[in-house]
């Protein structure tokens, strides 16, 4: 009476099967191993570079245990540590031979041990997180309000060009806050703008005003416009740190949004967290302005600036070479134009150079200002958390079109490399700052894990000793169940990937200790109808079934906690969430189908059941 | 083996008077705690930055306490953690220096090299203040969807009564560990809050295990009063619900034990959870039930609604 279908064993069986499988890879370890990446877009991975790498390390008599190509990194897997060191050096010097213009990143990083089947199945180890493998986690929030004052600033000039073009006079165009306030001498040329600025600037409100006897017109940004903006500024601060993070050469660092202007970066294995933060925080802008050559000749003015005191809409710098010079305020183009920069040589001098590439709009605002000022310098500034420095200041020669500009002089290839490199990746669209920050040594990770694991093995341990004790049979197939409940769990949580946490291994060990709880509810109840008199057989089965109700609701109630944590939990509260969800979902399976099929295994077939091994049934009659 | 050989129902409901004085004075004295003393919270909620820093020897906390004083960091705690050698700082926010405190680990970091002792970083959390009240926020909004949840879903499976002496119940055990929280002034992070949540959910688990006993035994027999009823319920669970308490806690004092300093709170609160858990989600909420006025007509009208098939109740039979 007390059997299974065959579809309700063959469901245990494959669970079971499937369980281990994913489990699997948990046990094998892991083992060291060198992973190549592109760092640049147009760099790809190849398998020619696939077998550079074999020629290197075979000259270099390292053999590697493996070697894995994947379409964005190619990882190879070494015996030890210390091979694993001598294999980065060789990748590193075969691969990047100018150290100053890397094209691969090698870092060093772990693979999975276990054979290749089980990689073949996707079954990997649980995905660890920081403060189990240790590393650097960043919380950034971008300055959205920066990033609208700096498309407002690239605006007014784009707007005094366009005035220009339609040879409309204007008093001036000046940011004030959120808007920018264009000045007119009489309402026929302010109309006249107002028409061009509505059919070529689409995403300003134009509002007329008048101040004293001046016309106004008021332009401030769209509310789609400035979502849009807003989305870019993060979309392109992402892209720009995954380039700055390329450079870091980190293994599987992580770079996500996160709400509306957030992005997480996670750098497992970073320990030189003051690099990294250099490296992130690190809001260079390129700005290109024009010296105030008058002014910079002028002796007195300048020892004025010098003291902090320049003329009026100007800006004192010192170039590199150590002269100071007067910079207008006014911005002509901003690193948002930029869409590459090289280091490489002048094609007359052979001097070392950074090409520049701009986009249309930025082709042809440099156009413009390098044809209204042939031999007058302009400045080429790199502005740092608000401190600009002049990396050139050159003289413009003739007008320049097309886009491709050269910043040549008084560089060295070096230096040409640096500064090709911070523009690059130096530009960011908007400012972050870092508003968390977690740092977790790796031996504090290997710590952690192994008091989670030891936690979670005692205190199972415990549990099995008495169940065993005080249910006998049934508690030994109480403590199978849990078994095969911290088997699915394991290896749901490695076939889906989600991240494994401290609090997320306290989560499997307290899932467990409350999983139990199904199985002493159905024990219990089975004691209770025998000491009712009830027959052995009748016993499992209205043990089972009464006991099951009661098991749905008191797990629903967790999850209902779970799911809670699920939504408003972060970081590694997530993780706890995660587990303590999907370890209600397999225990409600393995406490009631799994130890059923066993006790069914065990009893289910025998005809005449005179006793069952439970424990002693206390009768209090007797 | 059998721990519980009860011959009668033990009359619970007789001395239920006396479990809620209990109940509330405890209550007061863990809301009173919590209004003079208040929560230690975390550097999660309160924003700042804490440092871990392992030594080969014994730490000279003094002299690291007075560096840190000396290099600019006054409202700074320096104190073990876990050992003797292990050491944790920290240093609490300052408002108007946001840009600042990033930096913070590195300046702790170098004011203890200059201490010497070969200071090794373990490990390092700063959290800007926006991020710490937005954690707080949402502490909050978990723990009032955790609780409507429950209430919804108990008031759907059985009545609103048991509902609500439920959620009663239980949230008088989390402001009763809260109350432990902020008497002995223990820190308040963010994986026990996790931990009171999932207690919230857990113990929610023993009442409805008397409750399903209740509806239970209404159904089933007559002629027993509802105090009668209560009592042969919470009798006749009590043994599965030491068992399981005991099971679970046997797997949080390994916690405790095993578990190192970082899952120290997280298991000391579900261990309060789970020993209050007992108590009031039996001796809290079945009086509460009884007050209220649950009868057996509240149960022989959803069986005839089930005869029509709108349910399907395991519990009946």
């Amino acid at each position: 009476m007390n059997r299974n279908p065959l579809w309700k064993n063959a469901t245990v069986i494959i669970a079971l099967v499937l369980g281990l499988l994913y489990t699997l890879p948990n046990l094998f370890g892991e083992v060291p191993a060198v992973q190549i990446s592109s760092v640049k877009a147009t760099v790809k991975l190849d398998l020619r570079l696939q077998s550079r790498i074999e020629e290197a390390l075979a000259a270099a008599a390292v053999k590697p245990t493996g070697l894995f190509f994947e379409p964005n990194s190619i990882r190879v897997r070494l015996a030890d540590t210390d091979t694993q060191l001598k294999a980065k050096d060789v990748i590193e010097r075969a691969l990047n031979p100018d150290p100053a213009d890397a094209s691969y990143s090698v870092a060093l990083n772990l693979l999975s041990a276990s054979p290749d089947w089980l990689t073949s199945l996707q079954a990997r180890p649980m995905y660890l997180g920081l403060d189990l493998r240790g590393g650097v986690h960043f919380l950034l929030e971008v300055d959205m309000k920066g990033a609208l004052t700096k498309r407002l600033d690239s605006t007014s000039a784009d707007l005094r060009t366009l005035l220009r073009d339609k040879n409309i006079r204007h008093g001036g165009i000046v940011r004030e806050g959120n808007m920018l306030s264009l000045r007119f001498r009489d309402a026929d040329s302010r109309d006249k703008a107002r028409l061009v600025l509505t059919d070529n600037q689409p995403d300003l409100d134009l509002v007329e005003g008048q101040d004293g006897t001046d016309f106004k017109l008021i332009a401030t940004l769209k509310p789609v416009a400035q979502k849009r903006i807003q989305e870019f500024a993060l979309k392109q601060n992402i892209t720009t740190l995954n380039n700055r993070i390329n450079e870091l050469g980190v293994a599987e660092p992580v770079i996500q949004q996160q709400g509306a202007d957030r992005i997480v970066v996670q750098l497992p294995g970073v320990q030189d967290t003051a690099k990294a933060k250099d490296i992130l925080g690190r809001t260079a802008t390129l700005e290109v302005r024009l010296v105030d050559d008058e002014a910079s000749a002028n002796q007195s003015i300048m020892e004025q600036a010098a003291r902090g005191q320049p003329p009026a809409g100007t800006d004192y710098y010192v170039e590199r070479g150590g002269s100071g010079l007067l910079v207008k305020k006014q911005v002509v183009l901003t690193g948002e134009r930029l869409t590459d920069a090289q280091a490489g040589f002048d094609s007359q001098t052979q001097e070392p150079a950074v090409h520049l590439s701009l986009d249309s709009a930025g082709a042809r605002i440099f156009k413009d200002v390098t044809r209204d000022n042939v031999n007058k310098r302009m400045a080429i500034l790199l502005v740092e958390k608000g401190k600009g420095e002049v990396v050139t200041a050159p003289v413009i020669r003739t007008e320049i079109g097309g886009g491709r500009v050269q910043i040549s002089g008084r560089m060295t290839t070096t230096e040409a490399n640096d500064v090709a490199l911070l523009l690059r990746a130096g530009s960011l669209a908007a400012p972050m700052d870092i508003i968390e920050e977690r740092t977790i040594g790796p031996s504090l990770g290997a710590d952690n894990i192994a008091k989670g694991v030891n936690s979670t093995l005692w205190g199972f341990a415990a549990i099995a000793v008495f169940m065993s004790v005080y249910y006998l049979l049934f508690g030994f197939v109480s403590v199978t169940a849990l078994s095969a409940n911290l088997l699915f769990l394991v290896g749901l949580l490695s076939l889906l990937q989600a991240t494994l946490t401290l609090p997320g291994i306290a989560a499997i060990a307290l899932t467990l200790g409350m999983a139990i709880d199904a199985n002493v509810l159905i024990n219990e109840r089975v004691r209770e109808e025998l000491r009712n008199g009830v027959t052995p057989q009748a016993a499992i089965t209205a043990g089972y079934e009464r006991a099951w109700s009661t098991i749905l609701d008191a797990n629903i109630t967790t999850m209902i906690a779970g799911i809670a944590l699920l939504i408003f939990g972060s970081g590694p509260v997530r993780g706890f969430a995660v587990v303590l969800c999907l370890g209600i979902l397999t225990s409600i399976f393995s406490a009631v189908v799994v130890s059923r099929t066993i006790v069914n295994f065990i009893y289910g077939s025998r005809r005449k059941l005179e006793s069952i091994s439970i424990g002693q049934i206390w009768k209090p009659g007797a | 083996m059998e721990f519980f050989r009860i011959k009668k129902d033990i009359p619970f409901m007789r001395h239920a008077l006396v479990f809620n004085i209990i109940s509330l004075t405890t209550f007061f004295l863990a809301v009173f705690f919590l209004a003079t003393k208040g929560l230690h919270l975390s550097i999660e909620f309160t924003g700042g930055t804490v440092m871990e820093v392992g030594y080969s020897q014994t730490a000279d906390l003094d002299k690291i306490r007075k560096q840190l004083e000396a290099d600019g960091f006054a409202d700074t705690q320096v104190i073990n953690f876990g050992s003797s050698r292990d050491v944790q700082i920290r240093v609490p926010i300052k408002s108007g220096k946001e840009s600042e405190s990033v930096r913070i680990s590195e300046k702790v970091g170098a004011s203890l090299q200059a201490v010497g002792g070969e200071p090794q970083i373990k490990r390092v959390e700063f959290v800007g203040p926006q991020v710490g009240k937005e954690l707080a926020e949402d502490g909050a909004l978990a723990l009032l969807l955790v609780i409507i949840g429950i209430v919804i879903y108990l008031a759907f499976r059985f009545e609103w009564r048991f509902a609500i002496s439920a959620i009663i119940a239980n949230l008088h055990d989390i402001i009763i560990i809260l109350g432990f929280f902020a008497f002995f002034q223990w820190e308040f992070s963010l994986p026990v809050l996790a931990a009171v949540l999932a207690v919230l959910g857990y113990s929610v688990n023993e009442s409805v295990v008397v409750f399903d006993r209740v509806r239970e035994t209404f159904k089933k027999t007559r002629g027993m009063t509802t105090p009668e009823i209560i009592d042969h319920a919470i009798t006749s669970t009590i043994s599965r619900t030491i068992i399981t308490h005991g099971s679970t806690q046997m797997m949080v004092v390994s916690m405790l034990v095993f578990g190192g300093p970082a899952l120290y709170y997280f298991a000391v609160a579900l261990t309060i959870g789970i020993l209050f858990g007992i108590y009031s989600s039996v001796l809290v909420a079945s009086p509460l039930l009884m007050w209220m006025g649950v009868s057996r007509e509240h149960f022989v009208k959803p069986k005839k609604e089930k005869a029509e098939g709108v349910t399907e109740d395991g519990a009946c039979v």
